[in-house]
């Protein structure tokens, strides 16, 4: 049996530790790891508690994260709660084991730092590598800062694991802005946490040896379309399951989220989408936009994926609502910001049907300040009051250099 | 149909890919394929041949229609050693209590590793065109080889 880790009430933890003490408490069997910055300390930390006697389970050291996830694939098809964690390149080496993972509907659960994508290359946060997994089958939750790492972290095992799901699930935290911010957090006991999560289930274990199954099939045209819409359908439904755990977490710790949190929103004349620890920068400024008389409003889908279409266009299904900006945090690549997209799609079948504008800001660790916050904020403002948008509709923030801008709006 | 072990009730009866083909609501989950029908404790010390194969295990399936040469096998010759079964990738080599009995056309690939492993003179495995029958095949088997004096 593990032994019991002693914590306080309240505990001082940046969002490494705090998912590697989350995925201590759901007593994984295996981890499968390769490190890379920001995100070795969160399995640096389970190897020490495998080590030290704190979680009866494996740690294997491979070398690279395509065996990484590959060597979290085998172990979750065999039958055991696994889990691993990675950030930028290693998350890119690992996207072909990604898919093979949903696909067979294993509920690996992947603790993401979000780093920058080379070239050039950087360590610092921004949310390329999570945009990299968005088409990958796996359910994507967005924690904000410490302690929702860790709440989020152990929500996920429920999730996957539900007999109703078995998805994998990447619980996602900004590089060095959540995961070496330490903050106060409230964690469960372990006892407490490891009734939350419960027993592990296994599915179709290759361990069974009553009932030997292939794992890994290979289909053609015949079969391939039906098992992936079956999949599609899989992560659609999995959006019951997530708002019934989310449910219960909140009834055990008094912690609340939601698949989109929404702040200020009811009577919002303007509001920014943004992802990840930006979403409290963006809170600030509109509290302060607030006590200046502007109605400042903010969406975030924490549930990434499946997508939130439905809570997305409640959140933006407000009649005060004129001016909405999606903030993407990933160079886009020769296209529109994917939240601008995605939200955009939302929001073209609601009544406000408000004006939405796109702006990438922060890429490789840029700082996102308040005041930058606020700018954008009063920019909408200027949208609203024009009754059209009177800039770009993609632009840059926090760039050096000339205005750079794509696209004019014919409406107005 | 022939019986025994070379031709079973189960072995190689359907064309890859004519199994009844079913809607995205009955599809398995993450493609997981039972290997048999029912309980299939033990089933390790039962014979191939006694196993109940699932109608999605290989086994009831024939997987070699883009086989293009064969080998044939000459039991006149077999020394029974083992080592075609020993090294053939598709465990299309059958053999029974240390005896080789011939060649499963219906998961052979024709990739020719038995014929190369064959320590026999001649050897007792050889490759043929798929269009070759087998007893002609047999009837012009060529004799042993002379080691050349030096």
């Amino acid at each position: 049996m593990a032994k019991e880790f002693e914590l306080n009430e309240v505990e001082v933890w940046d969002g490494n530790y705090a998912a590697s003490q989350a995925l201590r408490q759901a007593q994984i069997d295996v981890v499968a790891a390769y490190p890379i910055t920001p995100s070795t300390p969160i399995v640096e930390g389970y190897g020490a508690y495998v080590a030290n006697g704190y979680v009866d389970g494996e740690f294997v050291m491979v070398e690279s994260e395509h065996g990484a996830m590959s060597g979290c694939v085998g172990a979750a098809a065999a039958g055991g709660r696994v889990a691993t964690a990675t950030s930028s390149q290693g998350f890119a080496l690992m996207v072909e084991v990604l898919y093979q993972a949903s696909g067979m509907r294993l509920p690996i659960v992947l603790t993401v730092v979000n780093r920058a994508l080379a070239s050039p290359l950087n360590v610092r946060g921004d949310h390329s590598d999570m945009y990299l997994g968005r088409d990958s089958g796996w359910i994507q939750l967005d924690a904000y800062n410490p302690q929702e790492a860790y709440d989020l972290t152990l929500c996920a095992f429920r999730i996957g694991e539900h007999l109703d799901v078995r998805l994998p699930v990447m619980v996602h935290q900004d590089g060095f802005t959540t995961s070496h911010k330490a903050q106060n957090v409230t964690p469960l006991k372990d006892d407490v946490a490891y009734k939350f999560v419960g027993d592990y289930v296994p599915v179709n274990d290759m361990l069974d040896f009553s009932r030997p199954v292939t794992h890994g099939a290979q289909t053609e045209e015949d079969w391939h379309f039906e098992h992936k819409a079956k999949q599609h359908k899989a992560l659609m439904d999995s959006r019951t399951v997530i708002d019934e755990v989310l449910a219960e977490f909140k009834e055990l710790t008094g912690r609340e989220y939601k698949r989109v949190e929404t702040y200020y929103m009811e009577d919002a004349e303007v509001a920014l989408v943004v992802l990840g620890s930006s979403v409290e920068t963006a809170v600030i400024a509109a509290e302060e936009l607030r006590a200046e008389g502007i109605k400042a409003g903010i969406v975030s889908p924490r549930c990434f994926r499946p997508f939130p279409y439905d809570l997305v266009r409640d959140a933006l299904d407000v009649p005060s609502l004129k001016a909405v900006c999606c903030m993407d945090k990933s160079a886009p690549g020769g296209a529109m910001g994917a939240l601008f997209n995605e939200i955009s799609a939302a929001a073209y079948t609601t009544e406000s049907r408000p004006l939405i504008t796109n702006y990438i800001y922060g890429l490789g660790g840029r700082d996102f300040s308040i005041e930058e916050a606020k700018r954008i904020f009063k920019e909408q403002k200027a949208h609203a009051d024009a009754g059209h948008i009177t800039t770009p509709i993609q632009q840059f923030s926090g760039v050096r250099g000339p205005k750079l801008g794509f696209f004019e709006t014919r409406r107005g | 149909m022939s019986t025994g072990v070379l031709g079973t009730e189960k072995r190689g009866i359907r064309e890859l890919g004519a199994e009844e083909k079913v809607g995205w609501d009955e599809v398995t989950r993450g493609v997981v394929l039972d290997s048999f029908e029912g309980d299939a404790t033990d089933i390790v010390h039962k014979k191939a041949e006694e196993r109940n194969y699932s109608d999605f295990n290989s086994y009831t399936a024939t997987v070699a229609s883009w086989r293009i040469i064969k080998p044939v096998y000459n039991r006149d010759i077999c020394i029974d050693c083992q080592n075609c079964w020993v090294w053939c990738p598709d465990t299309s080599i059958i053999s029974r209590d240390k005896q080789m009995l011939g060649i499963d056309y219906d998961h052979c690939k024709g990739c020719g590793v038995c014929v190369e492993v064959c320590p026999t003179n001649p050897k007792s495995l050889l490759m043929y065109s798929e269009a070759t029958d087998n007893d002609e095949a047999l009837a012009g088997w060529p004799q042993k080889e002379k080691k050349e004096k030096k």
